[in-house]
């Protein structure tokens, strides 16, 4: 029972990540009618967005070293502990809540230059040139970024405030061993929470009702005298701010590293086609369900039935539902479908 | 169709194997120049020539756009080196095991995922590409060796060649073709001659019926159903073929060194091979050689180009402004090739999408200004769609 609420609550934080980096490419699949390959580049750019915020807060100084006094040593510290010993160590530690709120300007900032100045101009072309091209834009941000960060897994620390484990089984009435670390907790919460906002936003703004229309039919709200296009660049940019977001939560989680876009785009292109291409909710439903059903095939027990199906239960299952419902667990009927 | 393909006849089809079959064969001696004609790189722009030949039969001619067939290249790898492990080191079983195992290997694959069409279908291949990849590395270990890669040892079975009488020698022993041992340029004639073979394949599968069955679903697929054909097969063999190819330049990967490592596996690879036939030009014949050639170029000569070899060649610069040259092309160049790659490849894709080809083609059209008056506007002609099958 302990191993379950632990795969489940594994399964919740995975399906998190996905869910919501999954959100992101069905809403510009939706709406913008683009397949993105360059989405998983996106959530590396928000990761990054934290380990660059932790760079920049973290710019040293020499100092000396009080503790050796056999020879004049200096050591490296925080300009900010240097300058602020009281406030300073806790803006350092707290490094990843600040990035977070930087990442929602810069990856609208990123998103919009990207629709802008590439996607607007492949909105009339063919699904493979849309592909094509994100796939080269993927492989340019990943290599930029592997410039200037290289090429080994940075970690990042959450705050040592939740760095520890909660007791949840506590909580629950279990036993006082299960233990679960406090910000994948957390990373639950706020990815349903972003989860939520963004649906809010589709459903209690005009904008987003406009948002809605057009991802059930573009031509007609054109008819209607809406130019839905100015609306593309800011969808696009919500869903660049999903991704980065997911991206910049996940650090503490999982070591950023630049090749992490790639390994993400493919299972969140899973996830999309399991719920439904242009389907939100099917893509946040996909997420969890994908996440949970990835957490138990690891478990031990699984893998000893079947060996190796941890690996290959993902594809399995979009193999099964691309076969027998192509339009997914949510899409609507007819869309593509052939 | 475009005065190209309808001059075409035997005649100039012949003159263009022997054109290619005699630049394939010189290698050695033209690219000496680019600094590329050493057999380790001449090798692997005939294997992965031809990868692209093979994958430019589905896409470029179907236009299914696959990201799995690096997973047919891993099979073939593998199916080789099996073969060089239990049967003998000659390297025509080799070869024969692969092509057929991968050809049986795609059929599953291609018969489920052709099920479906589009970006559905990619994203199928696209899954079970990473399920061929994340298998060899873990379940599949007996067979693969994970992630150590699968080796010759002193102790392989080599049945066939103990029935023949070939003893054990005291080192590895080195695949050969009936006791001609392929080594460096042994080894770069026999892929040579591989890849002129594979090239012959693809020019009758582009002049046959067949060829222009594929075209046609390119072109309007429902269309093609209505008029009474059945699609499905026509897409089938493509897909076999083409993996089957892809098996070929996997097992001429373990001839040219007998070690297969599952990571040609991953989806990142079928990629690659996407990059080529799409930079050369797809559904063109040479293109997808040529696209092939440039990036394996890219990939082992810019990669080279490091900080010393950079300040090397901009030393007449003067000493203000050649650090600054320096570091920028340094950007682009030595480690920072994947990042050219990438760039080219996004430019060709959205100024140029029939690739080089696309380019030799427009170049050559503007010298030849006297046909405008004769040949029909290009834009607005049915066949606009087919045209760019080259």
């Amino acid at each position: 029972m302990d191993a379950l609420l632990l795969q489940i609550l594994n399964g919740l934080d995975k399906g998190g990540a996905y869910a919501l980096i999954a959100l992101g490419l069905t809403l510009t699949f939706g709406t913008l009618g683009v397949v993105n390959f360059a989405h998983g580049a996106l959530f590396m750019l928000g990761a990054f967005c934290a380990v660059g915020m932790n760079e920049l807060l973290t710019i040293s100084t020499k100092v000396k070293d009080e503790s050796i006094t056999f020879f004049d040593a200096f050591k490296e510290v925080p300009i900010l502990e240097a300058k602020f010993p009281v406030i300073g160590p806790i803006i350092v530690d707290y490094s990843v809540p600040i990035a977070i709120l930087f990442t929602v300007p810069i990856m609208l900032l990123i998103g919009w230059v990207m629709e802008r100045g590439l996607i607007r101009h492949f909105y009339k072309r063919t699904h493979a040139d849309q592909i094509l091209v994100t796939f080269g834009l993927a492989i340019v941000i990943q290599e930029i970024v592997r410039h200037y960060f290289g090429a080994n897994p940075i970690p990042q620390l959450a705050p040592d405030v939740v760095a520890g484990s909660a007791n949840i089984g506590s909580w629950v009435g279990l036993s006082d061993n299960v233990v679960y670390p406090w910000w994948r907790l957390i990373y639950l919460v706020f990815s349903l929470l972003i989860i939520g906002a963004t649906f809010a936003f589709l459903r209690f703004t005009t904008f987003g009702m406009v948002v809605r229309a057009g991802m059930q039919d573009r031509e007609m709200v054109g008819m209607l005298g809406i130019n839905i296009q100015r609306r593309f660049t800011i969808v696009f940019g919500l869903a660049a701010v999903c991704a980065g977001l997911a991206g910049v939560m996940y650090t503490p989680i999982l070591p950023p590293d630049y090749h992490m876009g790639m390994d993400f785009l493919v299972l969140s292109f899973v996830v999309v086609v399991v719920g439904g291409m242009g389907s939100l909710g099917g893509a946040v439903l996909a997420g969890f369900l994908l996440g949970i059903l990835q957490s138990f095939a690891s478990m031990t027990e699984v893998k000893a039935i079947i060996p190796g199906i941890d690996q290959v239960i993902i594809y399995l299952v979009a193999v099964a539902v691309l076969l027998i419902r192509p339009r997914g667990l949510m899409g609507r009927a007819g869309v593509m479908e052939d | 169709m475009n005065a190209s393909t309808l001059s075409r006849s035997a005649t100039s089809d012949w003159v263009l194997l022997a054109l290619f079959s005699a630049a394939v064969l010189t290698m050695p001696i033209w690219l000496a120049p680019f600094g590329a004609n050493y057999p380790d790189l001449m090798q692997k722009f005939a294997i992965f020539g031809v990868f692209a030949i093979g994958f430019n039969i589905l896409f470029g001619l179907t236009g299914y756009l696959s990201f799995g067939h690096a997973a047919f290249l891993g099979v073939g790898s593998y199916t080789a080196v099996w073969s060089f492990k239990l049967l003998s080191m000659n390297v025509l079983p080799a070869i024969l095991f692969s092509v057929v195992l991968s050809g049986l290997f795609a059929c599953v694959i291609g018969f489920i995922s052709l099920r479906r069409s589009g970006i559905y279908f990619s994203i199928l291949t696209l899954a079970f590409a990473q399920m061929s990849y994340k298998l060899a590395y873990s379940v599949l270990t007996p067979i693969t060796n994970g992630e150590s890669g699968l080796q010759l040892s002193l102790n392989d079975a080599r049945v066939l060649d103990a029935a023949v009488g070939i003893e054990v020698t005291r080192s590895l022993p080195t695949p050969n073709l009936f006791g001609l041992e392929l080594r460096d340029e042994a080894a770069f004639y026999f892929c040579a001659v591989v890849l002129i073979l594979a090239f012959f394949i693809a020019l009758r599968i582009f002049r046959s019926p067949f060829g222009m069955m594929l075209r046609a679903i390119k072109s309007n697929q429902t269309r093609m159903a209505y008029t009474g054909f059945n699609t499905r097969p026509y897409l089938i063999w493509a897909f076999v073929i083409s993996g089957m190819f892809a098996g070929l330049a996997g097992s001429l990967m373990a001839v040219t060194d007998p070690l297969a490592g599952a990571e040609r596996m991953q989806w990142t690879a079928s990629g690659e091979v996407v990059l080529m036939t799409i930079l050369g030009g797809a559904g063109t014949l040479i293109g997808p050689v040529i696209g092939a050639a440039l990036i394996k170029y890219f990939e082992n000569i810019l990669s080279a180009f490091n900080a010393g070899a950079l300040n090397r060649a901009f030393e007449a610069l003067p000493d203000s402004i050649q650090p600054f040259v320096v570091d920028t092309v340094g950007l682009f160049v030595g480690d920072g090739w994947h990042l050219t790659l990438g760039l080219v490849f996004m430019l060709v894709v959205i100024f140029l999408p029939g690739g080089i080809m696309e380019g030799v083609r427009r170049i050559g059209g503007m010298f030849r200004r006297e046909d405008r008056a004769s040949v029909p506007n290009r834009s607005t002609a049915p066949g606009a769609a087919i045209d760019s099958a080259g």
